[in-house]
């Protein structure tokens, strides 16, 4: 599938693709002119440092199509060995799925579940407290457009936007022009709050400056303040901010009229996790008792919220899902993938545009390194090494086109630069679906659900 | 060429005049034919029907079965889901979860298993619209689409304050083709965007919404007029403003006249035909027999319930400042979403409970509102669902509109006070199967515009529902003995014995390309993505159908 809007020239010439997406993070900023010439983008205009590095950095490795352990095979061949590991398996894991497109998250969920597998996305090791939480307590939250049009107060919690969303300042959270905030960043009063000062801190008016694992305290301080209840001073030891300080900024906060919690993988993976996801929620939505607020988790990766969503929609469940038994199940910690690998559970993995080889614990890796693997990779990644079937994908977003979902839920389309020589992630994964189902249809294989695992 | 034929059933299909008679339907390529002239003439594919009650296939006009806040809320509620019955995984169809918002495939097997063969979901947040396709696509066997939310949309207030009718028809046009939308549907209109600039909500139809200096009463009769010149298959949606606030039906009855004869739709009227103090939930009662004799003496409106059931679900509404009543009244979880320019959206898990007296109140109300309206062709079925209950309770909520005994058994195990304060205990009128089968499928066909859906004459959808008569009439609708979509057996026997598509219903109005100018401007200054990324591309669309305006 392309949805190329300018089309390939046969010879190398000179051709610029307009509204194209930047899928790098989770900002999925919609807003890039690339100039391309052949295979190669030369200019990013619009793009950060972080989206050009994204797009100039993307050549068409001389790769084969695929590697079956470690030796140079075609597409037809690897999907043919995918299929059959697939097949043969009992306890299958499905993990990544953050860097490609909802249409080809939904044909790797229908695999996993035609052959009653694990589906875990990269979203339990990032965000995943922030979806527990949102379990227990609920979530105020809205588009980035809203926050971008009307707030007027902005507090940026366990994370540094300048360097891993460097867009988000100007093109969402504090210098744009909005509606009802005409003045832009004049307009708005921003806070940070992080145990050390980031490059983040220049862009805002008060840096808190909390301890190290004193975020959950922090936050229900500030919920007891939204409260009208009095803090004892010694809250300053706990935290390490003064209450005059804190009282301030909740006095700030009261007065707003729309006022918005940006919060990171420093509030959701340190100590505490949901616990400080929930406190963080919860104070948020405590403030709607004054005035309106809203509190957003900063996701990292391009799509990940397509994949919680697909998830989601499929199976019910956002994460960490058991298709083993016939029909869904949904428990964090059994059935994440990192948990199943570590325990050493799985007996085959698909993984796909991610690399847990290169941040899993070392038990998840030895297990991963030791059980049959299919991995989808552009690029030689530490996890396509270790593959039984390394398929060589092409890149969304800059060769292939589909939908991705920005951190607020919003579903952008992508327009691609370039063609590549490569088969997408979809193709691939229809490729392997359709083998799969011809030989369960042909009634040569017992159904996996039948067996009751 | 396939061809099905459905012999010797005894038939129910209103819109052609059929109330039980004994005949066959003959299938051709997925459509209704007259059966052939030859009395040898022989098809693929017989069933005997004989003995078999046949309808048409059944049609939702008003649920939530796709898009952000359905999503959201599957994700909300694990505790819901462990414990609901799943689907299970068979060689030929895929898992799902169940509870008060299934999974995507498990909502398509489950309509269809239920002898449902459309469906559309009523509130889509226009930004999320290529979401809402997306799911639609993974939603098996039914035929489905989606209402779009305007009624606090920047555009439409900013037109009707500046008097630009004109634009304001070119937006809704251009709108729901960028969506891929199916009809216009105004949620709490102005009371939304109240909420979203600083909290608060408007509290009737003639107060002035912040920033725009425009009321709800110009936004609806503005859009039911637009939407009218449009000649959309269906008229403007309502959900009203104040919905489940005790003493609402002031609103309601206000809003039914600010349409000044132009047609409309009045969704979920159940919660919003309340008596009372809105500050006083102990004042709670029914105001049905004055709406409903309003409803009844004007043509241009119509209705569906929005009926409560009693158990647990979840509310879902694009109603922001209903969910935060609902998170403060019961002190459960709340979502909240805002969406730039256009919307919001409130989630909060909810229980009904027989001895609440509200609660057993809001149950009474719907049925008043299903036995107090003369002409069924007027009234659709709905729980709004997941809202008052799951649509799997259609079955249960026809045994309590076919059987007044059963209604009077549920009234006595409510409080006392309920049967004060409503006028249920009085009403003997039971419906009629002819009468199920038009408030359940030929009058929300004939509602949504859709002429080949609803009825069993030529050129209909081959979309059947055959049933096994049963003296446990909820029995009877809840284990249909086939289901046919388009011309194939997809239920047999309660299993799913094919697993087809279904396909995407929308609109295509025209509207002045001029216009698109004055729209993008405004886009271009205020969204927060780029315009020509807004509109839906026509690979989102399942086997998409065009439906013709008129």
């Amino acid at each position: 599938m392309s949805a190329t809007d300018a089309a390939t020239e046969p010879s190398p010439g000179l051709r610029v693709v307009r509204d194209a997406t930047c899928t790098f993070c989770g900002c999925v900023c919609d807003d890039m002119e690339l100039t391309v010439e052949g295979n190669h983008i030369t200019k990013a205009k619009n793009a950060c440092v972080l989206g050009k590095a994204w797009f100039f950095n993307h050549h068409i490795e001389d790769r084969p199509e695929a590697l079956i352990d470690g030796q140079p095979a075609g597409y037809d061949q690897a999907m043919d060995r995918a299929a059959e590991i697939l097949l043969s398996a009992r306890f299958p894991l499905t993990y990544g799925l953050s860097d490609t497109t909802t249409e080809a998250q939904r044909v790797a969920l229908a695999i996993t579940d035609w052959i009653g597998g694990i589906v875990d996305t990269t979203t339990s090791v990032c965000h995943g407290p922030s979806g527990i939480a949102f379990q227990s307590v609920g979530e105020v939250t809205c588009s980035l457009g809203e926050v971008k049009n009307r707030a007027d107060y902005v507090i940026f919690w366990g994370g540094n936007p300048a360097e891993s969303h460097p867009r988000h300042f100007t093109k969402y959270s504090l210098m744009p022009k909005g509606e009802f905030v005409p003045n832009g960043r004049k307009d708005r009063t921003a806070v940070l709050i992080d145990v050390r000062k980031t490059k983040s801190a220049k862009a805002v008016d008060h840096f808190l400056r909390v301890k190290p694992r004193r975020d959950f305290e922090l936050a229900w301080a500030l919920r007891a303040l939204a409260r009208g209840v009095e803090l004892d001073p010694s809250i300053e030891e706990t935290t390490g901010i003064p209450l005059e300080t804190l009282e301030e900024i909740m006095d700030g906060m009261k007065k707003a009229k729309f006022g918005v919690i940006l919060f990171g993988m420093g509030l959701t993976m340190t100590r505490g996790k949901h616990f400080n996801s929930e406190a963080v929620l919860a104070l948020a939505r405590d403030m709607n008792e004054h005035t309106r607020w809203s509190a957003k988790p900063m996701r990292g990766h391009g799509n990940v919220t397509g994949a919680d969503n697909v998830v989601s929609w499929s199976t019910g469940y956002p994460f960490g899902v058991h298709l083993g038994s016939g029909f869904p199940r949904f428990n964090p910690g059994e059935f994440t993938a990192s948990d199943v690998l570590a325990r050493g559970e799985a007996d085959a993995a698909l993984i796909i545009a991610s690399d847990p080889m290169s941040n899993f614990s070392q038990p998840a890796r030895d297990h991963l390194e030791g059980i049959p693997s299919v991995v989808l990779d552009p690029k030689l990644s530490d996890t396509a090494r270790i593959a039984s079937v390394a398929i060589t994908t092409s890149t969304y977003g800059i060769n292939t086109g589909g939908t991705v979902y920005r951190m607020d839920d919003v579903p952008i389309p992508l327009r691609p630069a370039f063609d590549s020589p490569y088969k997408s992630d979809l193709e691939i994964l229809r490729g392997i679906e359709s083998r799969i189902r011809q030989r369960q249809l042909s009634g040569s294989l017992p159904d996996p659900a039948a067996s009751g695992v | 060429m396939s061809s099905l034929r459905i012999s010797g059933g005894t038939i129910y299909d209103p819109a052609n005049g059929v109330e039980g008679h004994v005949g066959d339907i003959w299938i051709v390529d997925g459509q209704v034919v007259e059966a052939p002239a030859e009395p040898d003439a022989s098809a693929d594919r017989t069933l005997d029907a004989t003995g078999l009650v046949v309808m048409p296939g059944g049609i939702d006009m008003h649920c939530h079965i796709a898009g952000p806040k359905v999503n959201t809320a599957r994700k909300m509620v694990p505790d819901d889901k462990r414990k609901a019955e799943p689907v299970r995984r068979t060689l030929l169809t895929r898992s799902g979860s169940g509870g008060s918002v299934p999974s995507t495939f498990a909502t398509g097997y489950l309509y269809a298993g239920l002898g449902y063969t459309t469906a559309f979901d009523a509130a889509v947040p226009p930004l999320a619209a290529r979401h809402a396709h997306e799911e639609l696509q993974d939603t098996p066997v039914i035929d489905k689409g989606f209402y779009v939310l305007m009624g606090n949309n920047h555009y439409v207030m900013k037109q009707l304050a500046a008097g630009e009718p004109g634009r304001l028809k070119a937006y809704i046009a251009w709108l729901l083709q960028s969506t891929k939308g199916y009809a216009a549907k105004l949620v709490n209109p102005g009371g939304v965007e109240v909420w979203k600039s600083g909290g608060g909500n408007v509290h009737g139809i003639d107060e002035t919404v912040d920033h725009f200096n425009v009321t709800p009463r110009q936004i609806i009769r503005g859009v039911a007029s637009a939407v009218g010149e449009l000649g959309l298959p269906h008229p403007v949606h309502i959900h009203c403003n104040n919905l489940g606030l005790p003493g609402n039906h002031a609103t309601t009855m206000e809003t039914m006249k600010s349409l000044e004869g132009h047609r409309g739709h009045l969704t979920h009227i159940q919660f919003h035909s309340y008596d009372g103090d809105p500050d006083d939930q102990s004042t709670f009662g029914s105001r049905v027999p004055e709406l409903s004799e309003y409803v009844n003496s004007h043509e241009n409106l119509t209705i569906d319930v929005g009926q409560v059931m009693f158990g647990n679900t979840i509310s879902m509404t694009g109603d922001g400042p209903l969910g935060y009543y609902l998170h403060q009244i019961t002190g459960r979880k709340w979502f909240s979403g805002d969406t730039e320019m256009e919307a919001g959206c409130g989630i909060v898990p909810i229980v009904y409970k027989q001895k609440s007296l509200v609660h057993a109140l809001q149950w009474a109300i719907g049925l008043e509102w299903y036995l107090l309206v003369d002409d069924p062709w007027r009234i659709a079925m709905s729980t709004d669902h997941p809202n008052g209950g799951s649509f799997l309770a259609y079955p249960e909520i026809i045994s309590l509109l076919m059987d007044r005994e059963r209604r009077r058994e549920v009234l006595a195990g409510a409080p006392a006070a309920v049967s004060d304060r409503c006028t249920l205990r009085d009403l003997d009128r039971e419906y009629s199967l002819n009468e199920i089968a038009i408030i359940t499928r030929a009058a929300p066909a004939r509602m949504l515009g859709l002429a080949h859906k609803g009825h069993l004459g030529p050129g209909a959808d081959g979309d059947v529902t055959l049933y096994s008569p049963d003296d446990d009439i909820q029995r009877m609708f809840e284990l249909p003995r086939y289901v046919v979509s388009r011309g194939e057996v997809i239920v047999d026997d309660a299993q799913i014995v094919r697993d087809t598509r279904g396909r995407t219903l929308h609109v295509e109005p025209d509207y002045d390309p001029d216009a698109v100018d004055d729209i993008q401007e405004w886009f271009e200054k205020t969204y927060s993505i780029q315009f020509r990324n807004y509109p839906v591309e026509d690979h989102y669309l399942q086997d998409p159908l065009v439906v013709p305006t008129v």
